[in-house]
């Protein structure tokens, strides 16, 4: 399994209900459904990964996340997943405040537009950024709202988010400790813990 | 004619007595009835690979092989049933059966009333769709199968599945719902409704007792079928199908004109008229509109749902306006809701309600990919 689904496989608790927004291939719901007997369901609208859902016994539901997620009630999950989904959806600002109102908690793991390489590209190439971790071409990307990892954390802080926990690593899902220090300039990947903003706590 | 090697091949179809009281959800009592069903692949030695097929509004026993070398035609599902194929007999057992009421062999309109000694006719009390079920697991012990692998049917068929979920929820480890729906539309009653109208308006109806006045009410339940058969396309479908091309007669001058769709719907309906007894499709379509499993919990479907155990796949189709994808949403959020174990899938297609019928590549995948899923599951819980 890839590094960064581990560490959200670590967060779930057993028996857990969690919502894993683009699943993809699966590989995480089917690690937590046989190893922690979570309650889980994933969304997407490939065919090709749904049908490796099903191979997998995976609860995938087909099911566009631009559509909205207004089918799932309040406080129905105990935490709502979206690996490198983020930049893809065409809303990331209302589909975060959708995840929050599902879930307690939530896990964004998002591809660093701050990166280096990206900044090195555009500023002395001065072209769009292609990486291992952004393979498209501007002209056919899915990435239509990149960010980097400032970004991000000015959007949570200006919505009260609480920034439980960040893990910030490279192209291969690895913590290496120069991300610790500069991280919006060596991370690739982060990885973001979330919780609803305080006010919103106590109303519940 | 030879038969093609991914066929189930020649079948024989069986017969089920139940000689002891039956008694229905209506509140009448059937003294004794039969089934007829066929059966396709082997049961294995644990009894854990038996795969239900549950039939829709007009379906039957037949679903898949030929009757004898002559057969022009295969069952109604050979595309979907035999070896290789998404139900794949190399793996399954599969059970296909001619519902109670039904006019393919089981008891029926058509059945002679033990108490009278003459057929039922407009008698036969009603049927529902749990009365089905209960009579399918009749069948289920007759044939040694404690639990299903699935439950598998399209339509009406899936109310099937849907009710055996929640009254036998351990006599299945899947339901397959496909374009299927937990309660019918105000829309969908009144084309039932038309449908009825149809038949029970033709002369020749004569309060259902047609039979015994030796005359068939034909042109009613060609109205009835082709009303229905609109309904099962798509405005899409019927575009690509038939556009507005002529079979016969001269636009210009007005005469004779006659589409190509009406040609195909009179055809669809005289056929029927000849194959389907009206009777039978009336207490069908009934059961239809009375289905509503909610209703035995306090109208709410999550609540049903929750006394299913079997894990689910749900299946919709784009342009089936009959049972919309809508449909299946409710479904699937109720079973999310009901913290069962569920998947499901929406399948492009411009073919309406009928597209459950049809060997669709996505939709094919999607069921072999579930379907293999449920092989590896027979086998670890024999």
């Amino acid at each position: 399994m890839r590094a960064d689904l581990a560490i959200i496989a670590e967060l779930v608790a057993p028996g857990a209900r969690v919502l894993d927004l683009g699943c993809g291939t699966g590989d995480l719901l089917e690690h937590l459904q046989t190893d922690k007997q979570v309650n889980g369901y994933g969304l997407e609208i490939d065919p090709d990964n749904i049908t490796a859902c099903l191979e997998k016994g995976v609860n995938v539901i087909e099911q566009n996340l631009d559509e909205g997620l207004d089918n799932f009630p309040d406080d129905s999950f105990d935490m709502v997943v979206m690996t490198e989904t983020l930049q893809s959806v065409r809303n990331p600002n209302q589909t975060l405040d959708e995840m929050l109102r599902i879930g307690r908690e939530c896990v964004v793991t998002f591809p660093n537009f701050g990166n280096w390489r990206c900044r090195a590209q555009l500023s002395i190439l001065g072209r769009m950024p292609v990486a291992q971790h952004l393979p498209h071409s501007w002209y056919d990307t899915p990435n239509i709202h990149l960010c980097t990892f400032n970004d991000f954390e000015r959007l949570c802080s200006e919505k009260s988010l609480r920034i439980i926990e960040r893990f910030v690593s490279d192209a291969n899902h690895v913590n290496r400790p120069l991300m610790n220090r500069f991280p919006n300039f060596f991370g690739t990947y982060a990885f973001y813990r979330l919780g609803r903003p305080h006010a919103r706590e106590d109303a519940v | 004619m030879a038969v093609p090697p991914d066929s189930v091949g020649i079948i024989q179809p069986q017969q089920f007595r139940w000689d002891a009281p039956f008694a229905l959800q209506c509140g009448e009592t059937l003294a004794k009835f039969e089934l007829v069903y066929e059966t396709y692949g082997s049961l294995n030695a644990e009894r854990s690979n038996a795969i239900l097929v549950c039939h829709a509004l007009s379906g039957h026993h037949h679903a898949a092989g030929y009757h004898d070398a002559a057969d022009p035609k295969p069952g109604w599902w050979d595309a979907c049933i035999g070896p290789g194929k998404p139900i794949d007999t190399r793996q399954f057992f599969v059970v296909s059966l001619n519902n109670l009421g039904g006019c393919h062999g089981s008891t029926g309109p058509l059945s002679d009333n033990p108490a009278t000694g003459k057929p039922y006719g407009p008698d036969f009390p009603m049927v529902t769709v749990s009365d089905w079920v209960r009579s399918q697991t009749l069948l289920a012990d007759h044939l040694g199968i404690e639990c299903f692998a699935a439950v598998i049917g399209g339509s009406l068929g899936g109310m099937q599945a849907m009710r055996w979920a929640i009254d036998q929820p351990e006599r299945l480890r899947a339901a397959l719902l496909i374009a299927c729906t937990a309660k019918l539309s105000a829309q969908n009653i009144a084309f039932n409704e038309i449908a009825r109208q149809a038949i029970t308006s033709d002369p020749q109806f004569h309060d259902g007792h047609y039979r015994s006045m030796g005359v068939n009410p034909d042109l009613g339940l060609m109205l009835a079928r082709m009303v229905g058969h609109v309904t099962y396309l798509s405005d899409d479908g019927m575009r690509s199908k038939f556009g507005r091309e002529l079979k016969s007669g001269d636009l210009n001058r007005g005469r004779d004109v006659e589409f190509q769709v009406e040609s195909y719907l009179h055809h669809q309906g005289r056929s029927f008229s000849s194959q389907f007894d009206a009777n039978s499709y009336l207490l069908m379509t009934r059961a239809l509109d009375y289905f509503d499993p909610a209703r035995d919990y306090d109208d709410n479907l999550v609540k049903a749902l929750s006394a299913a155990q079997c894990r689910f796949l749900v299946i919709s189709f784009t342009s089936d306006w009959r049972f919309s994808v809508a449909h299946s949403k409710e479904i699937v959020n109720s079973l999310v809701e009901a913290r069962r174990n569920v998947a499901s899938a929406i399948i492009e297609s411009e073919h309406g309600h009928d597209s459950f019928l049809l060997p669709i590549p996505r939709y094919f995948d999607v069921l072999k990919a579930y379907l293999n899923r449920l092989t590896e599951e027979a086998r670890d819980a024999g």
